[in-house]
């Protein structure tokens, strides 16, 4: 039995009035052929690196968590992704996801063995829910982030539907209903990205990420929209969200993140530490210094 | 040479890692024999309190038996929950009791599973957490914990506080992942190592 009552409402010792929990700063690099790329525009992909180096570089900048997303569209490119987890993974001491392509409980099993801590699934997971499970059942919960894109329009969060296919296939489905169903199924986090604010620089969805944290006990991460620093503290108020996923806004140089201008030296790793202390600032717990 | 217990309990790749960026002799094993030579050991492990039956299975009394002849013990997130009597996760499957207690869930008024980073509050005279800062964050992801305890030598709030870190003699527990926990998890491990 306890020794001594249980304390609800300790003091954050860092940050007063706060609530102790963090809210994460997930850098994400998108991958191609076993490079990190960014697409400008939805046009041409620039070449921004290594995966590996640029991992530990987040990593070391403060990211809380790296996702590596792998969009190659061949297979022939894919046959690098085992080993470029393997390399990722190796000094990289921060929770690491792997995402793209994988389709079955081999697929993952084959990322977790080369050092993924997660893998993020998402049309797969649509098309045989089943997956979830068999990865949830083998792996644990924790293991397992369904991502689900979602687009709305004009319409309530209800209406919000899952596409697929990389944004292309509307799938029928609720989002609301699909991330409640992924709980059930076994998820450990749902990795929510508002189709309609993606590339924007708009700011997050907050109002479809919110009915979605409301729904489930899983946390969601929100994406997609992130173009200044108030919107990543609106995503973590108003949002509900208990991380936001950060990509274009972190790799390239001489980037005006709103008002702010980023004093960004090579591929912009110093964004994540002046976001995280304006985070601070505005009340929101995060983990720092790192 | 540090065993690296393998009953099968989630990815324990990340644990060997980490010891090997501190250039530590370690081994991934289920072996008995292995585990009875070792200097130290290790048991990881995420997910289900039910996973411990096969510790409990095949390797509960070599595990126990270096743990009285003094050698270093770290239990990991399931691997600190086992040395309690058992968890309310799995009522059936029985914990080493080498510290009084059960495991049990968070309650209601938090989400759960606890998932990400947050602080500990450390009690002065750990030697497992020795040079890591007070109110430094560590990696969680987890939905049982452990109560406070004599024992407790460092304390997290999340749905009131939960025993972080325990230490009593050569045995320690940890409920976050120092291999997950960028340079603070590393300084932890290193702890461990050096003793």
């Amino acid at each position: 039995m306890p020794s001594e009552p249980l304390n609800p409402s300790k003091p954050n010792p860092g940050l007063p009035g706060a609530p102790w929990l963090a809210k994460r700063i997930i850098a994400c690099l998108d991958v191609d052929a076993g490079r990190v790329v960014k697409g400008i525009q939805f046009q041409q992909l620039r070449d921004a690196g290594d995966p590996a180096e640029l991992a530990f570089a987040h990593a070391t900048a403060g990211a809380d968590e790296i996702v590596l997303l792998d969009i190659t569209a061949t297979s022939d490119g894919r046959k690098t992704l085992v080993e470029m987890v393997r390399r990722t993974a190796r000094e990289l001491f921060v929770p690491f996801t792997v995402g793209g392509g994988i389709r079955t409980l081999e697929d993952a099993a084959r990322v977790f063995d080369a050092g993924a801590d997660k893998v993020s699934i998402n049309s797969a997971a649509v098309a045989n829910p089943a997956l979830i499970g068999e990865i949830a059942g083998r792996f644990g919960s924790q293991a397992v982030i369904v991502a689900i894109d979602a687009r709305r329009g004009a319409g309530s969060p209800e209406a919000a539907e899952v596409y697929v296919a990389g944004g292309r296939s509307a799938t029928g489905k609720k989002a609301l209903a699909w991330a409640h169903e992924a709980e059930a199924r076994g998820a450990g986090e749902i990795l929510l990205t508002s189709m309609d604010r993606d590339g924007t620089g708009m700011g997050f969805d907050c109002e479809l990420t919110a009915a979605i944290a409301g729904l489930v006990s899983i946390p969601v991460i929100a994406s997609g929209g992130a173009g200044n620093a108030q919107h990543f503290t609106d995503v973590f108020t108003t949002g509900k969200a208990d991380a936001a996923l950060a990509a274009s806004i972190f790799h390239f140089r001489n980037q005006h993140f709103g008002n702010q201008h980023f004093r960004n030296q090579q591929f912009g790793t110093h964004a994540v530490a002046e976001l995280k202390q304006i985070l601070l600032q505005h009340g929101i717990p995060v983990r720092w210094p790192c | 040479m540090i065993a690296i217990v393998d009953y099968g309990a989630g990815n324990i790749s990340s644990v060997k890692k980490a010891l090997e960026h501190l250039h530590t002799d370690a081994q991934v094993t289920s072996d008995p024999s292995i585990i009875a030579s070792a200097q130290k050991i290790i048991v990881p492990g995420v997910g289900h309190f039910s996973r411990c039956e096969m510790l409990n299975q095949n390797l509960r009394t070599p595990v126990l038996e270096s743990i009285s002849q003094g050698k270093p013990y770290l239990g990991i997130c399931v691997g600190m929950q086992w040395l309690f009597e058992g968890s309310t996760e799995s009522p059936e499957t029985p914990g080493a009791a080498l510290f009084a207690g059960q495991n049990s869930r968070f309650p209601a008024s938090v989400k759960s599973p606890h998932v990400g980073w947050n602080q500990i509050e450390i009690k002065n005279g750990s030697r497992l957490l020795c040079g890591v800062k007070n109110g430094a964050f560590v990696y969680y992801t987890h939905s049982f914990r452990a109560p406070m305890i004599e024992q407790t030598v460092a304390c997290t709030n999340y749905g009131g506080d939960f025993s972080a870190a325990i230490e009593r003699d050569n045995i320690f527990g940890v409920q976050f992942h120092p291999e997950k926990s960028a340079e603070t998890g590393l300084k932890i491990l290193e702890n461990f190592c050096a003793l």
